[in-house]
Order: C-alpha cells, then sequence, then structure tokens
C-alpha cells in the first residue's frame, strides 16, 4: 500500500510517494503559482482528492482530482457567500478543508477567509454555505474585526465532524475561538471554557471571555473520540469529553520553551500521545524555533510530561516556521511523523518521532502536509 | 466585441488570447463568456459582483469597476492581471 504525503505550498502543490517510508518520490508541481492552502485524499474512498487554492489574480476555488492528482477539475459552484450577503463578504481563499463522517460519503465541509463554513454533498463538485454559523446573529461578534485576524485574514479551521455522531461538527477560528453543534451546524455555542487570552485584560467579574480566543488547531483523537487537543496562540489544552473545560497541560512543557505553536497530531491509536512543535511567542512573536533549534516535543502521557525530539534536525540557525495543517502522521507501527516548514522543506520520521530526516527542501513555503494511503 | 484574455484566464479559453462575446454592460459580456467558458465569471468578479482586487477591465480603453457598465457597440473588452503583488 502506497504512503503519499500531500504538500500545498504558497506556490502550487507536490505529492511524495512511498512504499516504505524510507525513499520517496516527489510528483509535481501542480497548480504552479497558487497559494494552495490545504490538500487532502478522501479517506472514505481514497481516491478522491480535493485542493484548496487561491490564484492571486483570480481568487478563490477548489479542485478535484480523482485519478490521484493527474487531471483535476474545478468545483462547479466553488465556496461563496450569498450574493447581496449583508456583510457584503466574499470568500478570499478557502483555507481548510474537512471530509465528512465515514457514513455519509461525498460529503465534505470547508473553512474560509473571512470566516466562513461551507458544505459540498457531491464530493466537492458544489459548495454552499451553512447559513446556522455564517448568518448566526451572534457570529459578526465571534470573528471579530479587523485586529482580531490573522495577517493575510481570518481563519475559520480546524473542522470536525465527530467520529462518534455525525451532526455534531465542532470548528476554530483564527481568532474568534472554538465553537460546537449538536445539530449538523443549525445551531452553535462557544466551547471556550479554560482558554486563555492573553491578549484581553482580565473581565472585571472575574469571568471568562466565552469566545474571541485565537486556537490556532484543534483535534480529536481518531481512536479515542472524547479525547481532544487544541494548539493555542495562548497555550496547548486538552479536553476530555463529557467535560467542556479544556486544561492547559501546555504548562508541563519546559518554562524555557514554552506552549505556543500552530500544528498538534495525535496519535493514531494511543490516547495519551500526541505531537506539538513549539515555537517563540516572546517578544515580537517571531513564530520560529526558540533560540533556532527546531525540535518536536511529544507527550506519552496526556501532556503530563514532554520529551524533546530533535534528533537529525539542524542543532542551530534554523527559523523556519510549521503551520497549522503542515504537520501530520501516519497510521503505521512505529508511527510516521511528517511537517513542513516556511523554508520549503518536508520532514519525515518513521519512529514515532525519535529521530527525523529532510525528505525534501527547496520547495515553496509549505502551509500544509497531510498523509493519504490511496486505494 | 473582442475580449482580450490574461494569461491568468486563457486555462478557462482554452489557451485563446482573444475571444468574442455578446452583451450590452459588462455583466451580460460576462455572463456570455461564463456560458462559453464555465467558470470564467466567478474567476473576473467575486459573489457580490465586485470585480477582483488583482484584476483590471478596461472598456473601450477606459477601466471600469462597474458591472453594470455599458459596453457600447464594437468597444474591446480588455481583461488584465493587475501588477499588484510584484
Amino acid at each position: 500500500m502506497p504512503h503519499q504525503l500531500y504538500i500545498a505550498t504558497r506556490k502550487g502543490i507536490w505529492i511524495a510517494s512511498s512504499t516504505d517510508r524510507k525513499k520517496w518520490s516527489l510528483w509535481g508541481p501542480k497548480f504552479l503559482g497558487q497559494q494552495c492552502h490545504h490538500v487532502v485524499l478522501d479517506p472514505r474512498d481514497r481516491k478522491t482528492l480535493l485542493c484548496a487554492s487561491r490564484q492571486w489574480h483570480l481568487g478563490p476555488t477548489v479542485f478535484r482530482s480523482l485519478d490521484g492528482g493527474a487531471t483535476w477539475k474545478e468545483a462547479a459552484t466553488p465556496p461563496q457567500f450569498p450574493k447581496g450577503d449583508v456583510r457584503e463578504r466574499a470568500v478570499d481563499h478557502v483555507f481548510w478543508l474537512t471530509p465528512g463522517h465515514a457514513t455519509q460519503p461525498g460529503v465534505w465541509y470547508c473553512g474560509t477567509s473571512p470566516k466562513g463554513l461551507f458544505r459540498s454533498d457531491d464530493h466537492g463538485v458544489t459548495w454552499t454555505p451553512i447559513a446556522g454559523f455564517n448568518d448566526h446573529p451572534e457570529q459578526h461578534k465571534w470573528v471579530g474585526s479587523d485586529k482580531d485576524q490573522t495577517p493575510d485574514g481570518g481563519k475559520l479551521h480546524s473542522i470536525i465532524v465527530d467520529t462518534v455522531d455525525p451532526k455534531r461538527l465542532y470548528l476554530s477560528m483564527s481568532g474568534g475561538g472554538t465553537f460546537t453543534s449538536p445539530d449538523g451546524g443549525e445551531s452553535w455555542k462557544p466551547l471556550n471554557s479554560g482558554v486563555a487570552m492573553d491578549f484581553a485584560p482580565p473581565k472585571t467579574d472575574g469571568s471568562e471571555y466565552e469566545y474571541g480566543h485565537d486556537p490556532h488547531c484543534m483535534v480529536q483523537h481518531p481512536a479515542h473520540p472524547d479525547r481532544f487537543w487544541q494548539q493555542n496562540h495562548c497555550g496547548f489544552y486538552r479536553l476530555d469529553r463529557p467535560s467542556e473545560k479544556w486544561q492547559r497541560v501546555g504548562k508541563n512543557m519546559p518554562a524555557e520553551i514554552g506552549d505556543i505553536g500552530f500544528g498538534v497530531v495525535p496519535h493514531p491509536r494511543e490516547a495519551d500521545t500526541a505531537w506539538v512543535f513549539p515555537m517563540d511567542g516572546g517578544g515580537d512573536w517571531p513564530r520560529t524555533p526558540i533560540h533556532g533549534k527546531p525540535a518536536v516535543y511529544m507527550t506519552r502521557d496526556g501532556g503530563t510530561s514532554w520529551k524533546r525530539c530533535d534528533e537529525g534536525m539542524p542543532q542551530e540557525q534554523a527559523w523556519w516556521t510549521v503551520k497549522r495543517q503542515a504537520m501530520c502522521a501516519d497510521a503505521g507501527t512505529p508511527v510516521g511523523v511528517y511537517f513542513g516548514t516556511t523554508s520549503g522543506e518536508v520532514w519525515g520520521s518513521t519512529d514515532e518521532a525519535a529521530s527525523f530526516s529532510c525528505l525534501f527542501r527547496h520547495l515553496p513555503h509549505v502551509f500544509a502536509v497531510t498523509y493519504g494511503e490511496p486505494a | 466585441m473582442k475580449v482580450v484574455v490574461p494569461s491568468q484566464l486563457r486555462g478557462y479559453t482554452g489557451g485563446a488570447k482573444e475571444v468574442d462575446a455578446a452583451g450590452g454592460t459588462l455583466r451580460a459580456v460576462l455572463a456570455d463568456l461564463d456560458r462559453q467558458f464555465p467558470g470564467f465569471r466567478f474567476r473576473v468578479i467575486d459573489e457580490q459582483d465586485r470585480v477582483r482586487p488583482h484584476i483590471l477591465i478596461f472598456v473601450g480603453g477606459e477601466r471600469c469597476e462597474d458591472v453594470a457598465a455599458a459596453v457600447p457597440d464594437g468597444a474591446e473588452v480588455f481583461i488584465a492581471g493587475a501588477l499588484s503583488g510584484g
């Protein structure tokens, strides 16, 4: 069974393939010159690939391939807000793609900038806005003002379809916080209790902010669905349902490293194992490896303790960033862990992050690296 | 009328640099182009009928930002990728 990494970059996409996870071959580019934020293989049919693309002049769209990336067809109706939208919103770029529930073949969700949630029921050919979120009377407050966005526009990301209940959805926004819906997107409520918001003053009554937080990436554990991890602008968190309160387990990271970063990757089987890539969130927020010494950090006990994993990585003067979609894992034994960098490198480990090697370099700025096993 | 197509949009026109379209307004011309070349319109204007930020449209040599603008008989529609971005 082939292993593939889908590498989305600021200048197009590449696909890396391997039969043994040791020797990798690189195919591409496709969509050269286009900003591609996410490429995802449908795990249900292991055939459909979707790519979220933004051509600088021509704006956003979604492409679909049914032949492993050899040919692509543009969505007949790309994600777009309704014409005449009272807030005059227009999609600038599609940022995030999530396949629907295993029992709902053909269903996909996507998140956009400005923040919008869209659904496709036909494998990504046509997309419709989810009004329950996009037009919620409070939504304009949740998404905040221009000062509450990431530099190239706010992001709606980390769309999760509960593996237990296909009607239960989760999403996160940078900024805006995390929200959940029990009914397929018709109604929503914030899910941010326990999450710090260092960029706002404490509320005078001592209560928590309901929303306005800055989650960078949230995942549901694939095999233990009540376990969630969240890498936030203000720390690293764990949530164990039925609790609705996040615990800042990143406080257990070494103080000189801190718990700021973009991505988080759960182990495919072990509930308590996860990997993060800490970055410098001090001073001017360079978002680079701390002291220029990159390292993955791994917990095997639910975040109580953390181990530095940097064997094979540069030991100094490495200043790249690993973005929120640019870190992933396979389901092998031992697990492979992969990440891409803003300097165009892709790194991989086949021993659960004990050691890494550089698989590819000289690519454009990497936005996303996802893993798949095509049929 | 003649429509000049920039390189970024030639994937929709089968590589053609110039195509013919009909319509008395820019909206109608874009609708005709979209009929001929599905998907073309959305790459030029957004869902709120605004010309995309990095697209320029000239009608008869004059910059045009309004899809309701008239396109006189015989006027050339020139679509360009803006220099924005360097």
